[in-house]
């Protein structure tokens, strides 16, 4: 399956776009997410972290992905 | 009660200041983030902020419910901005309200401490010679 994953800060520039669309396996999880995201764009790495997040809520590396679900990558935050 | 915003627009203080305020409440905690001017030494000419708003939205309702559940509180407004901000500029304020001075201010730090670590929303520092994403890299 494809996902759309969107981008905020940092990750926009290492994306060169505001979303990135990454084949998965069906069923795959967070995690599969996370590694494929890291082979695509290897600038990932070198940030101080970043989670992902499901429908609005910060993911598990366990928790299995949806087509439809509203996928986002968090690169560091730095509000307030 | 509870009070959550993310706006383009300059952010009222004295509107938030007073949506606080209620006849059951002694003490009124403010915390009033501000643009500096410089960072590490190095002039800052500008800050951009931008967030992922949905999310952004949900994780500062969360704060505001946290600090109902850990402290004995009436009102918490949490307000941010994003764009383009100057020097001088209000990105961020958080207004407690509780019958004893004691809840507000630890709830207030709280919400501002946690607001750092947890809300999608990311800071831009532009100088004379580029720009950083704030807390990005290592």
């Amino acid at each position: 399956m494809k996902v759309n994953v969107l981008a905020f800060g940092i990750a926009k520039e290492i994306f060169n776009g505001s979303s990135a669309e990454i084949d998965l396996n069906e069923e795959a999880t967070v995690s599969d997410l996370r590694t494929a995201l890291e082979e695509k764009y290897p600038r990932l790495k070198q940030l101080a972290s970043f989670m992902l997040a499901v429908n609005n809520e910060y993911a598990e590396g366990n928790d299995i992905l949806q087509q439809r679900d509203e996928i986002a990558i968090i690169p560091p935050v730095s509000g307030g | 009660m509870i009070e959550i915003k993310i706006s383009e627009k300059p952010l009222q203080t004295s509107t938030c200041i007073e949506w606080v305020m209620s006849p059951a409440c002694g003490g009124i905690d403010v915390f009033i983030g501000t643009v500096r001017n410089a960072t590490k030494g190095k002039q800052v000419l500008r800050l951009e902020f931008e967030a992922y708003e949905a999310m952004a939205l949900k994780e500062m309702q969360k704060l505001a419910e946290q600090a109902f559940e850990k402290w004995d509180v009436q009102k918490v407004l949490i307000h941010h901005r994003t764009g383009v901000l100057q020097v001088g500029e209000v990105p961020v304020i958080i207004a407690v309200a509780a019958a004893h001075r004691a809840a507000a201010f630890d709830a207030c730090r709280y919400i501002i401490d946690t607001l750092k670590e947890t809300v999608p929303i990311w800071k831009r520092e532009f100088f004379e010679d580029g720009d950083v994403w704030v807390a990005a890299h290592p």
